[in-house]
């Protein structure tokens, strides 16, 4: 900034003055700063791209202030060039020096690509195929440096697994017995009323147990542990990532897969067939409630006739879900929890990305089991 | 001349500990000054206070003559616009490009036109040494010196009056710090600028202050050219400037301090 020889400080203008010999002349006055020009920018560069024209000479030697903003927009009216008659004064040279003599050359943005959309949906494909691998590839690499345990026991990561387990399943009670309840009593609502124009009422039992056991349960509480659970892992591996402690891990001769992603998977495969189990138990009760309202069906003859009508074999089914589906959500989670890069953008991705990617997954494994299970543990009427 | 930083009677408390007891300090137009002190004697805590990030117990902080505290939202915003920041590691938006981080202040005053923007982003990242190709990487593709010569060029957008610089030479090493340096120097003068700093460099501190603040014992125990702070005697001041590496960096300076007299008192 230029201090200005007089105390009061003008708004910048300009004026075309003519002089005797016919020639025109642009004189600007006034301070041609960011602060002047904040409010002004617009109508000034309108006025100086009226006056430029060629043969006009330029006065800048009445200017006030200048900066660079200031200089980039007359220079910029200029046609981002001097022009041939200018009267500038010594001490505003610096700010047009740069202008003229760029010390590099511009490079321009990369442009658009006309087959972006063919690009972009071969490249989600390709990523696709690639998360896939690289998932595959995770559970592998765990499974290879776990090897070391099975010699020597005493190296397991036994703390960071019981503390999973806490926060996976211990924490999750809450939420997944409301969670269970209500959609007990919404389905059984929903399926009394059509049996009532049937009259099988008892039927109830029937649609519940194996509805709420076999899928409902199973599903529900694993999306419920995606959200919840697989958010938290791949953020928190991520973190782990951007701040190096994994690369600190790795230096001291700690495999990040045995300390951070082994305990997660086990953590996962123990606590999400037990938190199945109690969201459907919870669910039943729902239902239960609901159909002794509705049906008049006691609640203790729902429950003396759910093992006639639901064999136990479905019980199973639903726990060996529960382990599938967890494994599954923690190898997805900690896969996206590597991948992320060191920016804020790429953590907030990748957690959208782990979560709706682990439930997709978990509801297609789910798809895959009951046509592989499909005439196990059905009771034909 | 009205100075530009005023702080009267600041105190500072975190809970039982006083960080700041009874500081006061003034910074004229055009200087060039640096706080120095040990570890957790709240030089950063003193810097985020004139930025307004960080309200003090007590104590008022005046910038360009208005009070930080007690201003509305419109002046304050006027203000901000005035100075320009130098986060420590840079803390450009990690989600924008290079060429997007220098163009948002400009952009948020919505009176330019986008050819003003891109010209002006050019002109900047001339004048803190980056070539014009790498206005398009991301911030994570860039090395810690480049980010710090593209943060100080977002700070210079606005053409601030004031700037701060929050350890402008840490994380680089010797060749690059010095580089940033002479950049500094060389805007200063152009610009006119005036310059708050923190700084553990001593190479820094002796080649680009006009005054140094030594915090130590919850006060400015010095104001004042870097021989009159080395005269002081206080214990801080002796450990800083006059062990090894502090005797070297003012030796290599070539300073007018008699070092040998210091020495022996």
């Amino acid at each position: 900034m230029v201090p200005a020889p007089s105390a009061l400080i003008l708004a910048p203008a300009i004026s075309e003055v003519r002089s005797a010999d016919g020639n025109a002349t642009a004189e600007l006055t006034g301070a041609w700063d960011i602060r002047a020009l904040e409010t002004s920018a617009k109508v000034l560069q309108a006025r100086l791209r009226g006056v430029a024209r060629s043969g006009i000479r330029w006065d800048l030697t009445r200017i006030q202030r200048l900066d660079h903003i200031g200089a980039l927009l007359i220079w910029q009216a200029w046609g981002k060039r001097r022009p041939v008659h200018l009267a500038l004064p010594p001490h505003l040279e610096i700010f047009f020096n740069n202008l003229d003599a760029p010390k590099t050359r511009d490079v321009e943005p990369p442009g658009r690509d006309p087959l972006a959309i063919v690009r972009a949906l071969g490249s989600r494909m390709l990523l696709a195929v690639e998360h896939g691998a690289g998932i595959i590839r995770l559970l592998g690499q765990v499974l290879i440096d776990s090897a070391a345990l099975v010699r020597n026991p005493t190296l397991g990561p036994w703390r960071e697994i019981s503390a999973s387990v806490y926060r996976i399943g211990g924490q999750a009670l809450g939420i997944t017995a409301m969670v269970g309840f209500l959609i007990g009593i919404v389905l059984s609502y929903l399926s009394s009323e059509q049996l009532k124009a049937v009259g099988a009422n008892g039927l109830i039992v029937n649609i519940l147990g194996i509805g709420i056991i076999r899928e409902l349960g199973p599903v529900i509480t694993a999306v419920l542990v995606a959200g919840r659970s697989g958010s938290s892992i791949t953020a928190q591996l991520g973190v782990m990532r951007v701040t190096e402690e994994l690369d600190a891990l790795s230096v001291m001769g700690i495999p990040h897969t045995v300390r951070l992603i082994l305990p997660k998977i086990i953590a996962l495969a123990i606590a999400l067939p037990l938190l199945i189990l109690w969201t459907s138990g919870i669910a039943l009760v729902g239902g239960a409630v609901a159909a002794s309202h509705t049906l008049g069906i006691t609640v203790h003859t729902f429950l003396t006739s759910l093992p006639v009508v639901v064999p136990g074999i479905n019980l199973w089914l639903s726990i060996g879900k529960g382990v599938v589906f967890g494994v599954l959500i923690a190898l997805t989670a900690c896969h996206f929890g590597m991948r992320v890069q060191p920016n804020t953008e790429s953590l907030g991705a990748g957690t959208t990305n782990s979560v709706v990617t682990s439930i997709t997954v978990v509801i297609v494994a789910d798809a895959i089991l009951a046509v592989l299970f499909a005439d196990l543990g059905i009771n034909l009427l | 001349m009205t100075p530009i930083i005023e702080v009267e009677g600041l105190w500072t408390r975190f809970g039982d500990h006083v960080v700041h007891q009874d500081l006061s300090l003034t910074v004229n137009p055009g200087e060039v000054v640096s706080l120095v002190g040990g570890s957790g004697s709240g030089k950063t805590t003193l810097m985020r206070q004139m930025l307004g990030l960080e309200q003090p117990s007590q104590g008022r902080v005046k910038v360009f003559g208005i009070s930080l505290h007690d201003s509305d939202t419109a002046t304050l915003k006027k203000i901000r616009k005035r100075w320009g920041v130098l986060f420590q590691e840079g803390a450009l938006y990690s989600a924008l490009s290079v060429y997007d981080n220098i163009a948002l202040p400009l952009r948020e005053l919505r009176v330019f036109d986008e050819d003003f923007v891109h010209d002006m982003v050019m002109l900047k990242l001339d004048m803190v040494d980056i070539e014009r190709r790498h206005a398009w990487k991301m911030p994570s593709d860039l090395s810690g010196g480049m980010i710090k010569r593209i943060a100080l060029a977002r700070a210079l957008v606005l053409e601030p009056e004031l700037i701060f610089l929050d350890e402008p030479t840490a994380g680089l090493d010797p060749d690059r710090s010095e580089s940033f340096v002479t950049l500094i120097q060389s805007l200063h003068k152009k610009l006119n600028l005036t310059v708050v700093m923190v700084t553990h460099d001593l190479d820094t501190l002796v080649s680009l202050s006009d005054k140094i603040a030594v915090l130590a014992d919850q006060k400015v125990i010095v104001y004042g050219s870097l021989a009159e702070a080395v005269a002081v005697h206080h214990p801080f001041i002796f450990k800083f400037f006059l062990g090894e590496r502090g005797l070297r960096a003012l030796s290599a300076a070539g300073s007018s301090i008699n070092l040998d007299g210091l020495r022996k008192a």
